[in-house]
């Protein structure tokens, strides 16, 4: 396909004046798509007095270490490297735990007949169909009832009851070809052996796809923390970026909010952009 | 589908699913079970005792203005940040995709909204858009349009809408960009030799073909404005002015939470998974082919 385009006198291919227009649309584009990150990050690097005087400016000015380190030690309720910590904790909890109960059980419904199969599928086929935030009062009841409000367990259990990663695995091994777990059979493999020694191995690629965006999903969650943590000390950072707003009338600290908000959004970033091919085919797979 | 090879056994596979089972049940199935349990009670005001009132919470409900305008702002609001995010998505993955050079650094910087968390979107857009500081209302004021969300509910609804379609066009242009890609080239080369031009061609040859694309992404989207946004509009307008931005999501929170109104908030939630319920089933009856679970 790539070949075909760039043949020199292909038909549909755009030269000249043409190709420039596209270039040039492309980066109005992007630019537009950009421009709320990098107010954000303009923001960041100048004085309250430079913001609350309009219009702000539009380049970066030279309070970058102030602003960042005033957020980092002492944010406003709490200091915003703690809540980096909990977030990371969070995301990487709920990427790791539902990585592994979903193994595990795609690994059981594909390779194994047992009682009680075919409920069990339809029962996580079920859990695919109900976001968190239509049952938050009755979850966050059986979460209190366990004491698990502002703590670690509380903020990733109820996240990682959904199906997704199970049935994306469970079609990933059913691609696995037959013969191999027929070869492991008469070798006398025991099945977990099999599991850790072939299908662990060939899913590794999947594993990182879906790594990548459970590690987003669960970083970028909002309400969930939102009721769970009222001890501002276990806030994530999504969710306590509203906590630093004032109520009421008072200005709020624009430099150390948007510094804020730009700590919370590196991290996912750097993610999807370093691991990009990795992002997109975990994307494209897990959403077809 | 099944395997034709599988292993002995059934403590082991039992074991197997009791993780998942275990969280499902505790955290997915019991609570949902006391939202539709729940959802036929009205507690009183100390939560010592509630009363049966059988359908009685859903018939408040919906005999209630306030939900009714809810749904409305909600299919209004899942409207306008599917086309939003759609149609500029459509337009960037058509232009990236007639470039040889530089189409993957554009999409390297188009990806970057999408890893932005609603929340931060939200306060990302509303410093924008402060009445106080911020930059575009303020050259708005110099235009002699005088911006105020907190006030005008149009404007509030506008706001929560682009803010939440930001980060989708990402997302939207990474999976255009995909089909597009998949369009053969001889079917548009030879459309091109029968003399149509480029958006006739656009129009008869490659929107029909990447219509499964534009399809799912339709249902994803409406999925995403209903249930995933719940972060903008807090940030933004806390679901104000007055309910103009109140969708549906978030009137299950500030009813249940805010406003302590657990049958009600009960009952909201079943109505929702009732959504959920049917947008699955039409995903999956017109998108089958395409659902390899």
């Amino acid at each position: 396909m790539d070949a075909h385009k760039a043949l020199p006198d292909g038909m549909v291919e755009k030269r000249g004046r043409s190709l420039w227009l596209s270039h040039l649309f492309m980066i109005i584009g992007v630019v537009i798509v950009f421009f709320p990150i990098w107010l954000a990050f303009v923001a960041s690097t100048v004085t309250q007095a430079e913001i609350v005087k309009p219009p702000m400016p539009i380049v970066p000015g030279n309070q970058f270490y102030e602003n960042y380190s005033r957020a980092l030690n002492a944010g406003i309720n709490v200091p915003v490297a703690t809540m980096l910590v909990n977030s990371l904790i969070m995301a990487i909890g709920i990427a790791v735990g539902k990585i592994i109960i979903s193994l595990l059980s795609a690994f059981a419904i594909v390779y194994f007949r047992f009682p009680g199969r075919t409920v069990f599928f339809w029962m996580i086929f079920l859990t695919l169909m109900l976001p968190v935030e239509v049952r938050i009062v009755p979850t966050y009841e059986v979460v209190a009832g366990f004491g698990m409000l502002n703590s670690y367990s509380g903020l990733i259990f109820p996240l990682i009851a959904s199906a997704t990663a199970t049935f994306l695995f469970r079609q990933f091994f059913m691609t696995i070809p037959d013969e191999l777990a027929e070869a492991a059979r008469v070798d006398g493999a025991r099945p977990m052996q099999f599991f850790v020694d072939i299908v662990l191995p060939m899913s590794r690629t999947n594993i990182a796809a879906l790594f990548v965006i459970l590690f987003i999903y669960g970083w970028n969650q909002y309400l969930w923390p939102l009721l769970i943590t009222t001890d501002s000390s276990m806030n994530t950072i999504v969710m306590g970026i509203k906590q630093m707003f004032p109520s009421g009338d008072d200005t709020a600290d624009w430099p150390v909010i948007m510094a804020t908000s730009i700590l919370a959004m590196i991290p996912p970033v750097v993610v999807v952009v370093s691991m990009q091919k990795l992002f997109i085919r975990g994307l494209l797979d897990s959403e077809k | 589908m099944e395997k034709r090879v599988t292993f002995k056994g059934w403590l082991l596979p039992l074991l197997l699913v009791f993780p998942q089972l275990l969280i499902s049940a505790v955290f997915f199935f019991y609570p949902a079970g006391q939202a539709i349990w729940q959802s036929l009670f009205i507690p009183d005001p100390f939560g010592l005792s509630s009363q049966f009132v059988g359908l009685g919470n859903f018939e408040y409900l919906f005999g209630d203005r306030y939900y009714r305008a809810s749904f409305f702002t909600t299919a209004l609001f899942s409207i306008l940040v599917t086309l939003v995010s759609l149609i500029p998505a459509l337009l960037l993955a058509v232009i990236a995709d007639r470039l040889i050079k530089g189409a993957t650094t554009y999409r390297t910087l188009l990806i970057w909204p999408y890893a932005v968390a609603p929340a931060i979107a939200g306060v990302l857009w509303l410093f924008m858009f402060n009445t106080r500081v911020g930059v575009v209302s303020w050259y708005l004021g110099q235009l002699g349009y005088d911006w105020n969300h907190v006030l005008n509910d149009n404007e509030a609804m506008g706001l929560v809408v682009v803010a939440s379609a930001w980060g989708r066009i990402s997302y939207n242009f990474l999976f255009f960009y995909a089909a597009l890609q998949a369009v053969p080239k001889s079917v548009v080369e030879a459309a091109a030799i029968d003399g149509a031009r480029f958006w006739r061609r656009f129009f008869s040859i490659v929107l029909p073909l990447i219509s499964p694309t534009t399809f799912f992404l339709l249902v994803v989207n409406i999925v995403y404005a209903f249930f995933e946004t719940f972060g903008v509009i807090h940030t933004i307008t806390s679901g104000g002015p007055q309910q103009a931005t109140t969708i549906l999501v978030y009137k299950v929170f500030s009813d249940g939470f805010v406003g302590q109104d657990l049958g009600s908030s009960a009952a909201q939630s079943v109505v929702l998974l009732v959504v959920v319920g049917l947008m699955t089933v039409i995903q999956f009856k017109y998108l089958e082919k395409r659902v390899h679970y």
